[in-house]
């Protein structure tokens, strides 16, 4: 048992982090770093620069054209990636679709869908839950009806995140409604660009843009777009669903969340000193900093495990919840160090990224919009109360 | 980068998980509990037999090469059996700090018979005000001729019954709770001048008060350095918390363990209770708990040899806040999901939650370690 990286490691770092300086546009890492928000395209440049080296899809093994690293590798890119402020990768093709697509996909599916999504040329959103369809997912009720050689699809889908975006989009449409609910289910590929789709804002509560409803109407999708088996498609959505949660932990990011939150205690004053120097706020910093800490060795406790040819035990299912629960608190915690200068409202600068003066300290204006969006993170992905619900069943037997 | 057990190790763990199944099922362990000791001698002599005594020792002190993850897998299992030996008090605390800070002469003469089974200690370092300030020391030692006189009041020392070497922290200079100017001396178990009040604790351990009046010691009986003893001790006390937070995690394994059946088999409104989902996702979150506890266990285990002592002091502290937080969370779960089994002294869920607890207020509770984690954490 050894913490130390092995030489091979070491340099294998050394090269992820001299390869992130080298290709990260220095202003998408300044609106990282600023906690900016990020257009379309400073998500694609990045993307395309790792897309370039291989390493966009790095979860991926080699024989699906990924670069197979081992989990070591896995935690050391994703760490010096958040180090060096490089902004998440959207998972949307490179963590849920391409994976089924390798997974369950035909050949010809494969050819066709996975260069793009390695190389990040081609933009995906999800298409799983419904107005009707939150957590109970499976009684979802978009139709895909069989006609010739085409799918017709009439229905919606919500909390569609930057389908706004997407160049396609994956969704779970209902094939057989006389069956059990998971039995009817199947897994399409549609082009966004297919006559009858509208894509709808829905404005959060912090009044960004960022999820969408997506509307369906008569939309003709070729049946060669089927993943799968017809009927089969909740075996897809259950797989994507567990590979989601593996990345959902983002330990690295709340690592560095964890840093940005005392630097701001170190800037806010409390009394003439330092917030940081209040015992009862730094004590609430550091339990969040120890919480972090058992997330992180908890993570590296699973990727040890798969290093060693072991599926991920049973603490996947709890990394889900905890991460989510750790960026809420990261995000309430620093609302809490910059007080009422987190009031104003200024959206030209938090969405826009106009010239507006900040009011009070630039991160200022983004605790609060931070700390309501933020709420999301136990609710996507099956809210923390369906985590719980799996694991007590899966794991506990319950 | 490996986190994984190496052979040796996961045949340390099945030695453990043996003797545990072996020796301390629940009515074999009442039964220990209630001997005059409080502990088998037969059990120490297996564990010096298995070389468990001196595995975390290096070779040139005549171990066998180990540290703190050998120490983490065996404390684990004791956990799980709620093991009564003085492994803690003796090998780690007393064995640990001889290794590190003793001289040739108290190597030889009490490590070595140590790892042969034939010597116990227990660290005296509480007084009645210290509360959780290891610098907050008043018993005395003054000089006399060559050597020491020792004269004050200690308290709750674990084992010191059955020790054969005291180690007690004495003030040599300084003001009251000052670091500087404390001395550890190796103290012999029946000195003269040294009186003891034994008493069973809480978790079925053994404790002693001990009043000093004027036990003289020799100069060759000063662990370390004269006046540079509170180092020796912060970091002692430091390993010792994170052979106890593997205790702690093994407790919790079993607790856990020992509700989430009873859950599945008690009934109540014609169904297991363990289908209502209040219940159901109470014991998720104690089995998050006890993945956590796993977790900066590990932690701690993996940094505590580091060469940087705040890289040590928080590691153990950190870990220390989580064993604590999480020792509570599931041993009040498990007592409430047991309903009033779970307050009995039938079951062995309340003798896991005793020990949790006792775990927790040992060397610094839960807030005591955020406090010091934090003090760390934030001048970085």
């Amino acid at each position: 048992m050894d913490l130390a990286f092995t030489p091979e490691e070491q340099k294998f770092a050394d090269d992820v982090r001299a390869f992130v300086k080298a290709n990260l546009p220095a202003d998408v890492r300044d609106k990282v770093k600023n906690g900016k928000h990020l257009d379309r395209d400073d998500y694609m440049r990045w993307q395309q620069a790792l897309g370039k080296k291989g390493w966009l899809v790095y979860t991926w093994p080699r024989k699906h054209g990924g670069p197979g690293f081992t989990p070591a590798q896995r935690y050391i890119f994703e760490n010096i990636c958040a180090e060096e402020y490089a902004p998440g990768i959207i998972p949307f093709g490179t963590k849920m679709v391409g994976p089924v697509i390798y997974t369950f996909g035909s050949e010809e599916q494969k050819a066709r869908y996975l260069p793009a999504i390695r190389e990040s040329t081609v933009w995906w959103c999800q298409g799983y839950s419904e107005p009707g369809s939150g957590s109970d997912l499976a009684s979802l009720r978009t139709r895909a009806e069989k006609d010739d050689d085409h799918y017709i699809v009439n229905g919606s889908k919500t909390w569609n995140t930057m389908g706004h975006w997407a160049d396609w989009i994956f969704c779970l449409v209902r094939t057989d409604s006389r069956s059990k609910p998971q039995e009817g289910i199947s897994f399409l590929l549609i082009d966004m660009k297919t006559p009858g789709i509208t894509v709808k804002p829905i404005i959060m509560a912090d009044g960004g843009h960022e999820v969408n409803e997506v509307f369906f109407d008569n939309v003709k999708v070729p049946v060669a777009n089927l993943v799968g088996k017809e009927n089969e498609g909740w075996t897809c959505a259950k797989f994507l669903l567990a590979n989601e949660r593996l990345g959902i932990a983002a330990v690295p990011q709340s690592k560095r969340g964890v840093e940005a939150l005392k630097d701001i205690a170190r800037a806010e004053q409390d009394n003439g000193r330092p917030l940081i120097e209040n015992q009862s706020f730094a004590e609430k910093i550091a339990d969040l900093e120890i919480q972090v800490t058992a997330l992180e060795y908890t993570e590296l406790r699973v990727l040890s495990q798969m290093a060693h040819g072991g599926q991920p035990g049973p603490e996947v299912s709890g990394l889900k919840i905890r991460g989510s629960e750790i960026q809420q608190r990261l995000t309430e915690l620093t609302m809490e160090a910059v007080g009422e200068y987190s009031a104003p409202y200024l959206p030209g600068l938090l969405w826009q990224g106009t010239n507006e003066a900040p009011v009070g300290p630039e991160y200022a204006h983004l605790a609060a919009p931070r700390y309501f969006n933020t709420r999301k993170t136990t609710i996507y992905g099956g809210s923390n109360e369906i985590q719980k619900g799996i694991i007590s069943k899966m794991v506990l037997g319950l | 980068m490996d986190l994984s057990l190496s052979d040796e190790q996961k045949q340390l763990q099945e030695q453990a998980e043996r003797f545990v199944r072996d020796k301390y099922a629940f009515d074999a362990r009442r039964k220990i509990a209630a001997t005059d000791r409080g502990w088998l001698p037969e059990n120490w002599a297996q564990f010096a037999e298995l070389g468990w005594l001196g595995m975390s020792f290096s070779e040139d002190d005549g171990g066998y090469g180990g540290g703190p993850i050998e120490t983490m897998i065996v404390m684990e299992q004791f956990g799980k059996g709620l093991v009564l030996e003085p492994f803690l008090p003796t090998v780690v605390l007393g064995g640990g700090m001889i290794a590190r800070s003793g001289s040739k002469a108290q190597k030889e003469a009490l490590l070595a018979p140590m790892i042969e089974g034939k010597k116990q200690f227990a660290l005296a370092w509480l007084e009645r005000q210290s509360r959780y300030n290891l610098a907050d020391v008043s018993l005395k030692a003054t000089k006399e001729g060559a050597g020491w006189s020792l004269s004050g009041h200690k308290g709750v020392v674990y084992n010191a019954a059955s020790a054969d070497h005291i180690i007690v922290l004495a003030r040599t200079a300084g003001s009251a709770r000052e670091p500087k100017g404390l001395t550890l001396f190796i103290v012999d178990g029946k000195a003269k001048g040294l009186s003891r009040r034994d008493y069973p604790t809480q978790d079925s351990l053994r404790a002693s008060e001990l009043t000093f009046d004027k036990v003289s010691v020799g100069a060759d009986a000063v662990l370390g350095k004269v006046d540079e003893g509170f180092g020796v001790v912060e970091d002692g006390v430091d390993r010792a918390i994170v052979a106890l937070c593997a205790e702690a995690t093994g407790c919790m394994d079993a607790i856990n363990a020992a509700t989430l059946e009873y859950i599945k088999t008690r009934k109540q409104f014609g169904v297991a209770i363990g289908k209502f989902q209040v219940l159901q996702h109470r014991m998720v979150d104690c089995f998050t708990n006890a993945q956590e506890a796993r977790s900066m266990t590990l932690m701690a285990s993996l940094k505590i040899d580091d060469k940087d002592s705040v890289v040590r002091a928080k590691a153990a502290s950190g870990a220390k806040v989580q064993i604590g937080k999480s020792g509570r969370f599931c041993g009040q779960s498990a007592v409430q999901m047991h309903g009033g089994m779970g307050v009995t002294d039938e079951l062995s869920v309340s003798h896991y939650f005793k020990r949790l607890t006792m775990i927790d207020l040992m060397f610094g509770n839960q807030q005591h370690h955020l406090t010091r984690y934090s003090n760390l954490a934030m001048a970085a």
